[in-house]
């Protein structure tokens, strides 16, 4: 069924690129019309990345629920499947679906059934509630992206439908509208501070379902903003600037929460946010371009955002899969109790590291491409920039390099842990390397993730067609052509250098006596050097000093007392927490809740109270009347 | 290709001339120039030891990071002479480069489960993570000064010509060289030649390299400190000057730098690690400085 889903849509997303026009389906009748499915080049883009990463995540999810099977009914997995399912078609849907009433419905749906994946394992009351509020913030965000077709449709009269939207936005100030589809959009997105259900949900769900939710799913709100963004067409600068700030918040702060987090998953769940604030800087610089008329900002722009896009759901799943193959295998998804995994799982190591390789942004792979169009985007229209352009564009470069160093310090940080050094616990004794099934998804991904950063040129035609729709100027996009060539020449050379240096060494090595020791502890051998090996939370240590304003870090460690002259064992434990979660969403929901406690006095339960109260009500109503007051 | 051959050329003295200098400030008996070229090529002649713990990573790191450091020579300029690679945008591919060398350099370090390894590594993954803006917001400002984006088309086109241009050439070069003795972890941020593992970065690092690996390192470092010498005397060298002027203002400001690093380690103490973080912050503060100079040559900014 899958797979039948995905060649039909594929065939019509890859005919939209090949024609290079829209292509209008008639679908279903529905509320005494036709609802039609429109394909133009950027719901095929989207069908396209959801297509390739449901196949791989179908493919992994065979070989990860093995261990359910024997846990879970029938029926659960079945239900399990059918929702996999529909949030698949639900996502297409999305995508090809113009009319209002129909999208939201089918956002809906895409909203629930996600809802029914990520409480797989409801065995734990934990994963309920963690669903439940994931459950509620989608509704919240739905009651918004209502809002605004409502208040469009109210004012103009036009039809509810995105075309429709644009006959708002042509007479009056677009902002505030499009603020509210951003929160709407953006709370499936993550942008920050409407990023909190993100962290909770994807370690809650299964590695499949986490894979293709932060893969594609979370790219929907991405897929809504932009289609918003298509119909405004003036007063672009303010709207773009906002999308800029919030998204370098976003990225800056996803990636500073990621690196003090122990949950692996969580951790790549930050970092989803992160690379959604880098889809953001892309798409921010793009509008900026289009209000300050530099056409090569707006393309570079939006293809760095769109391209990332679509890198983002290459990368991301592969560490999902990876990360849950370790799960698999050891049950922990902590990384203080993994380590020298390589040992065990190779393959799966390997794929960790390239997708961290990718993630960071460093060459020759996929991600440093998207960055690098973003980046060109900036240097080259600095020159012709006004000086208020310019002073922004200098803070998205330097925000921009910042990410990606602490990108690097973030996966540095969580290959070695889990698949470095020597064994932290002994969960680890036990793991082995996880069945092909497991592993075809990462090579389907890795093969991608190769192709893009070597030969990226391949993919900047369909990518021209998608910036067409916001921009008539793409003439920039073959100004760059030079620079990518150059790209993957040098990643070639690049190559060839590692490959002759290995050589070399080979050669030199065989002529000498190679050895194998303990690791140099500094002359200290009392103890084993793997026993004060470094862990997450050291590694951390001096990320989070500096910067104690961002990441909430608390330690619980009683210092020694000055007379206290035989210390005897002490223990030491750090916790974090997301400051914008409990300054936004747990303590005012605390202080809500308490109030609320107290008005629900009034709620004793006897009928005669009741009958009272409508008593009163009547009392006052006169009263109110009597004295002319209403 | 000259530049290229100028830069190897130069990276063989290198440290050869700090060490000599630094042996002559302490009266102590100078070793040759040429001292730590034979000491890489005794360890070209050895065999390895390798660490039970480690993987492949830690045999694959060494050469991954060599070949950034050739790699990203490749791509600079000196003066006039064109770089073997050169485009649009080249200075991203060069940084990010580089930064892969050192993402393996970390992990290679992470491999050997040493508490000491680890340390190191975690430190120049915070300072190289610290230093990265500096060095983008300064090209940018050459960006936007010269209307260029490639090394070769920057340089090209930085003339010194006003006295603000000055500001922004006598800034850059104090930032690149402060940019390159974070990079290369030196003195006043790492001393190399320190006793005590707790405080060393990037020596610390390497504990447990030996051998071809060993030797394929301290070159990977003569060439990154080469590179940025040659970065350094590009803002210095002007496209107009004759050919072999050019060459020889090269070598001069190479060993220049090189004599400044040897004085500067003589005599600058190294700072408290915990005071590093800001002092490194500075370098990106000084760069915002050099930008909002060059948004006042491009009359962006119009005082008075």
């Amino acid at each position: 069924m899958h797979l039948a889903i995905i060649t039909l849509s594929s065939l019509w997303a890859v005919n939209v690129f090949i024609i290079s026009s829209k292509l209008t389906l008639a679908f279903l009748p529905f509320l005494g019309s036709t609802l039609y499915l429109e394909i133009d080049q950027l719901s095929a883009f989207f069908m396209l990345v959801i297509n390739f990463t449901m196949l791989g995540g179908i493919i992994y999810a065979r070989g990860y629920l093995q261990p359910y099977l024997q846990k879970k009914s029938k029926t659960e997995m079945a239900w399990h499947f059918f929702n996999y399912l529909w949030l698949h078609i639900s996502m297409l849907l999305v995508v090809m679906i113009h009319d209002a009433i129909a999208f939201l419905m089918i956002w809906e749906i895409m909203s629930i059934s996600s809802f029914f994946l990520v409480i797989f394992e409801s065995g734990e009351k934990k994963t309920i509630k963690i669903g439940i509020k994931y459950l509620i913030q989608m509704h919240v965000g739905v009651v918004f992206l209502m809002l605004g077709f409502i208040l469009a449709y109210v004012q103009t009269d036009a039809a509810l439908s995105f075309t429709g939207l644009s006959v708002y936005f042509s007479s009056h100030n677009p902002f505030w509208l499009f603020l509210l589809f951003f929160i709407g959009f953006g709370i499936k997105a993550g942008f920050i501070p409407l990023h909190t259900w993100l962290p909770h949900a994807h370690p809650a769900a299964p590695s499949h379902v986490s894979g293709v939710m932060s893969g594609v799913m979370i790219k929907m709100g991405i897929y809504g903003i932009l289609r918003v963004l298509m119909v405004i067409h003036h007063d672009l600068f303010n709207i773009g600037l906002f999308i800029l700030i919030i998204s370098l918040i976003t990225g800056l702060a996803g990636i500073s929460m990621a690196i003090v987090q122990r949950d692996v998953k969580k951790l790549l769940a930050y970092s989803s946010i992160e690379n959604i604030g880098i889809i953001g800087i892309g798409i921010g610089l793009g509008v900026i371009g289009i209000a300050e008329n530099i056409p090569v900002l707006t393309v570079l722009g939006f293809g760095g955002g769109i391209l990332h896009v679509f890198n983002h759901s290459l990368f991301k799943p592969l560490l999902f899969y990876t990360a849950g193959s370790v799960y698999n295998q050891t049950h922990t998804r902590n990384v203080e109790e993994l380590g020298s995994l390589i040992k065990k799982m190779p393959k799966t190591a390997l794929f960790f590291l390239l997708g961290a390789l990718a993630i960071s942004g460093l060459p020759p792979f996929n991600g440093f491409i998207s960055e690098f169009l973003i980046y060109s985007g900036i240097f080259k229209s600095l020159h012709s920039a006004s000086l208020y352009t310019d002073i922004i564009l200098m803070f998205s470069f330097a925000g921009l390099v910042i990410i990606g160093g602490l990108a690097l310090f973030c996966f540095t940080k969580t290959f070695s842990i889990i698949f470095l050094g020597t064994a932290r616990s002994s969960k680890v004794e036990q793991a082995s390397e996880v069945s092909t099934s497991m592993l075809v998804p990462d090579f389907m991904i890795g093969f991608m993730i190769i192709i893009i950063g070597f030969i990226p040129i391949v993919f900047m035609n369909l990518l021209s067609q998608i910036i067409l729709l916001f921009s008539t100027d793409v003439s920039a996009i073959q100004q760059i052509t030079p620079s990518l060539n150059y790209i993957s020449l040098s990643s070639g050379v690049f190559i060839i250098v590692v490959g002759l240096v290995w050589i070399l060494r080979s050669w030199q090595q065989k002529r000498q006596t190679i050895m194998q020791n303990t690791t140099w502890g500094c002359a200290y051998t009392g103890a084993d050097p793997a026993l004060h090996q470094y862990t997450s939370a050291s590694y951390a240590d001096n990320f989070v000093q500096l910067s104690s304003q961002v990441v909430n870090v608390k330690k619980d460690f009683k210092d020694f007392d000055e007379r206290e002259i035989f210390p005897r064992s002490r223990e030491f434990a750090t916790r974090s927490s997301d400051i914008l979660e409990d300054n936004l969403i747990t303590r005012p929901g605390n202080r809500t809740l308490f109030w609320l406690k107290k008005i629900a006095v009034f709620q004793t339960g006897k009928i005669q109270h009741y009958l009272l109260y409508a008593l009163v009500f009547l009392a006052l109503i006169f009263l109110l009347n009597y004295f002319n007051l209403i | 290709m000259i530049s290229l051959l100028l830069i190897l050329f130069s990276s063989l003295f290198f440290v050869g001339i700090i060490i000599r200098l630094k042996a002559k400030i302490a009266a102590r008996k100078m070793p040759p120039v040429l001292q730590p070229v034979y000491d890489v090529i005794r360890l070209f002649r050895k065999g390895a030891v390798y660490s039970n713990t480690t993987s492949i990573i830690f045999k694959v790191a060494p050469l991954i990071y060599f070949a950034s450091a050739l790699v990203a020579a490749l791509f600079m300029p000196i003066g006039s002479l064109k770089p073997l690679l050169s485009f649009e945008g080249d200075f991203v591919f060069f940084a990010y480069l580089l930064a892969l060398g050192k993402f393996m350099m970390i992990l290679a370090a992470m491999d050997t489960g040493s508490g000491f390894e680890g340390m190191g590594a975690n430190r120049e993954a915070f300072y190289s993570m610290l230093v990265e803006p500096a060095f983008f917001i300064l090209i940018g400002s050459v960006a936007l000064f010269t209307d260029n984006i490639s090394f070769h088309a920057l340089f090209l086109n930085f003339n010194v010509d006003s006295n603000l241009a000055y500001i922004i050439g006598i800034a850059s070069v104090y930032v690149l060289i402060f940019i390159a003795m974070v990079e290369n972890s030196r003195m006043p941020v790492d001393d190399p030649k320190t006793h005590l593992e707790l405080t060393m970065v990037h020596e610390v690092m390497i504990l447990d390299n030996s051998g071809f690996d060993l030797g394929l390192i301290h070159i990977s470092s003569w060439l990154k400190f080469s590179i940025y010498g040659a970065l350094i005397s590009n803002f210095i060298i002007q496209g107009s000057w004759a050919f072999y002027w050019q060459i020889a203002a090269f070598l001069g400001i190479q060993l220049a730098f090189s004599l400044t690093v040897g004085v500067l380690e003589s005599f600058k103490a190294r700072n408290k690690l915990e005071k590093n973080p800001q002092w490194i912050i500075i370098l990106s503060a000084i760069s915002i400085v050099v930008f909002l100079t060059a948004l006042i040559i491009t009359q962006k900014i119009i005082l008075n």
